[in-house]
């Protein structure tokens, strides 16, 4: 098997700013089209968005997608068409299957400070789905120097659940820490995105906001070259 | 100039409102919304489309349906699964499918 890579440098994805919301997508995504930045995978959206304070996403809809978001500053609140109402903050995550149908709003409503958050959309195994919502909050602890499993298809393995077969895990770990990945299924691919600092992916140095696909592989080394936060997102290559 | 024709269907009314706005917004191109099988059949043969946008709650009894019978009409039509109900996704799917 012949390992495939896909670097995407911080510099290179798309932008837009709307005043109250500056977003960078690492895949093609509203107006931002670059048919070379499609998806990886069932990987399909990657934002990496700041909110202005006292700002936010109106209520708009979705289908027939696997929505997670991973809030990286400040608090979001979220209300949908389930009568959900909920604030993530740094430290949580958030899955929703949209399914059949959702609608919802997302809103910092701190009228001080920004929100950052990362959203990421995934193709999910089963469409029409009936909309679920899910929220946790993880242990910081826990990915200090060691990979903490955040998201999988499993409803009683750690992290939250999607329909599709994925696995997503956080790390935060310290200059110098370096440890391996093993890819969990046969067929996935792996998209690394860097939230700190610099990492290598075997030899390939990755620095803030860069993307980083590999597949054709049964695993790979993860190395702090500093202080260093990452998220390592699993998914099949054809679904 | 003659714009892209786009028959978009989809059984969720407010999810289809949305992408028949949001499609229409691009003044290059025009969609029509139905919800049903038979509306979306009697709407196909009614004019040309380019493009079917199959959006969410489409059974596949349903799905597998209307491609046969939009692709017998019509063996050039382009016809995308739409994902995400929404605006991310929208206009990308629709260059793609035009390529």
């Amino acid at each position: 098997m012949m390992e495939n890579t896909v670097l995407h440098k911080a510099g290179t994805r798309g932008h837009a700013s709307h005043g109250w919301l500056n977003s960078y997508h690492s895949f093609s995504f509203a107006n931002y089209y670059n048919p070379e930045r499609m998806n990886f995978g069932a990987l399909r959206v990657l934002n990496d968005d700041t909110v202005d304070a006292g700002m936010g996403f109106g209520t708009h809809p979705h289908d027939n997608m696997e929505i997670i978001s991973i809030p990286l500053e400040g608090d979001l609140e979220h209300k949908d068409s389930m009568n959900n109402v909920a604030v993530i903050k740094n430290g949580d995550i958030q899955a929703m299957s949209a399914g059949t149908g959702i609608y919802h709003s997302e809103y910092n409503k701190d009228r001080a400070h920004r929100v950052k958050f990362l959203q990421i959309w995934v193709y999910p195994n089963k469409k029409n789905v009936e909309p679920r919502y899910d929220q946790i909050t993880l242990n910081l602890e826990d990915r200090h120097n060691k990979l903490q499993q955040i998201l999988s298809p499993n409803p009683d393995d750690e992290g939250v659940w999607i329909h599709q077969n994925a696995w997503f895990h956080l790390g935060k770990f310290d200059k110098g820490i370096s440890t391996g990945y093993n890819v969990k299924a046969k067929g996935n691919g792996v998209y690394v995105f860097v939230l700190a600092g610099d990492i290598k992916i075997n030899d390939q140095l990755l620095n803030t906001g860069d993307g980083y696909g590999i597949w054709d592989t049964d695993k790979f080394t993860i190395t702090a070259e500093t202080d260093a936060e990452f998220l390592l997102m699993e998914v099949p290559m054809v679904f | 100039m003659n714009k892209v024709e786009i028959l978009v269907v989809c059984r969720h009314e407010g999810i289809l409102q949305t992408i028949v706005r949001l499609v229409n917004n691009n003044p290059e191109w025009h969609a029509i919304g139905t919800v049903t099988d038979d509306e979306a059949i009697i709407a196909f043969d009614a004019q040309p489309f380019k493009l079917v946008l199959l959006g969410s709650g489409i059974e596949k009894e349903s799905d597998e349906k209307l491609r046969s019978y939009f692709a017998l009409k019509n063996p050039e039509i382009a016809i995308v699964q739409h994902y995400g109900g929404g605006s991310g996704l929208l206009s990308a799917e629709i260059y793609e499918a035009l390529k």
